[in-house]
């Protein structure tokens, strides 16, 4: 009995969802709002800004640098705290098993 | 391990995976790819050395110290070509404002800071990949002794 208003509820909420989802905008059409004036304004000035050939290097490290940066930081912390959790200290063994 | 067959094959091929990785990253900025693609692709070059030759010939290679040293360099190579635009022109990270030589379009030594930036990711993310799986390896390997 307890399961009916669960499975209403979950039917509910995928209606919601599929309505959303339909009444998404397609990505292959021109108008489609991610094609706006900030990938216009990459494609006309990236040569000129920063002369590389490549616009997605020029993307990432030149018009999204802080985004770049922070995530080599990012890496910098993940390895930090792997190593401090994993990395056996040979003396801190020793007294473990003594 | 100690197969024959295997470490001369590896033996071999580790060179091309390397000089492919560097050339990834040096062409970033020209062609498909870029630091975090060449990057791996050469940290994937040494985990394959320490798969096949053991952890102890593989930290002689890639000692931790060096790992340290590559981990925060990559960091503070990014900043420290932040603070130089800092000084340049008072905005963090400046390229092209910041006295940077954008250089002929499609060359090698193109494209400002793009370059150098890929490079610290490149060695930031190789060593990431290698002492991560040092220290995975290693713990089953002080267990196992």
């Amino acid at each position: 009995m307890k399961k009916i208003p669960v499975i209403l509820l979950m039917v509910s909420l995928f209606l919601v969802l599929s309505y959303y989802v339909v009444s998404m905008p397609s990505t292959s059409e021109v108008t489609s709002p991610s094609y706006n004036e900030t990938v216009l304004y990459y494609i006309e000035n990236a040569k000129e800004e920063t002369g590389a050939k490549n616009i997605v290097a020029a993307i990432l490290t030149d018009y999204r640098r802080f985004d770049t940066m922070v995530e080599t930081i990012v890496l910098f912390t993940a390895i930090i705290a792997v190593v401090s959790v994993l990395k056996i200290d040979p003396g801190e063994k020793e007294e473990d098993h003594g | 391990m100690d197969d024959k067959l295997l470490k001369t094959i590896t033996r071999l091929v580790i060179p091309f995976i390397e000089v492919y990785g560097i050339f990834i990253i040096l062409n970033g900025h020209l062609s498909p790819g870029g630091g975090f693609s060449g990057g791996a692709l050469l940290g994937t070059s040494l985990i394959l050395y320490t798969l096949v030759f053991g952890v102890k010939k593989s930290e002689k290679k890639f000692s931790p110290r060096v790992s340290v040293i590559l981990e925060s360099g990559g960091v503070l190579l990014i900043i420290g070509v932040g603070i130089f635009g800092m000084i340049m022109t008072g905005f963090f990270l400046s390229n092209k404002a910041a006295g940077f030589n954008i250089g002929e379009f499609g060359s090698l030594f193109s494209g400002g800071f793009i370059p150098l930036l890929m490079i610290a990711i490149g060695l930031k993310v190789a060593s990431t990949f290698i002492t991560l799986f040092h220290s995975v390896i290693e713990e089953d390997y002080h267990e196992s002794v």
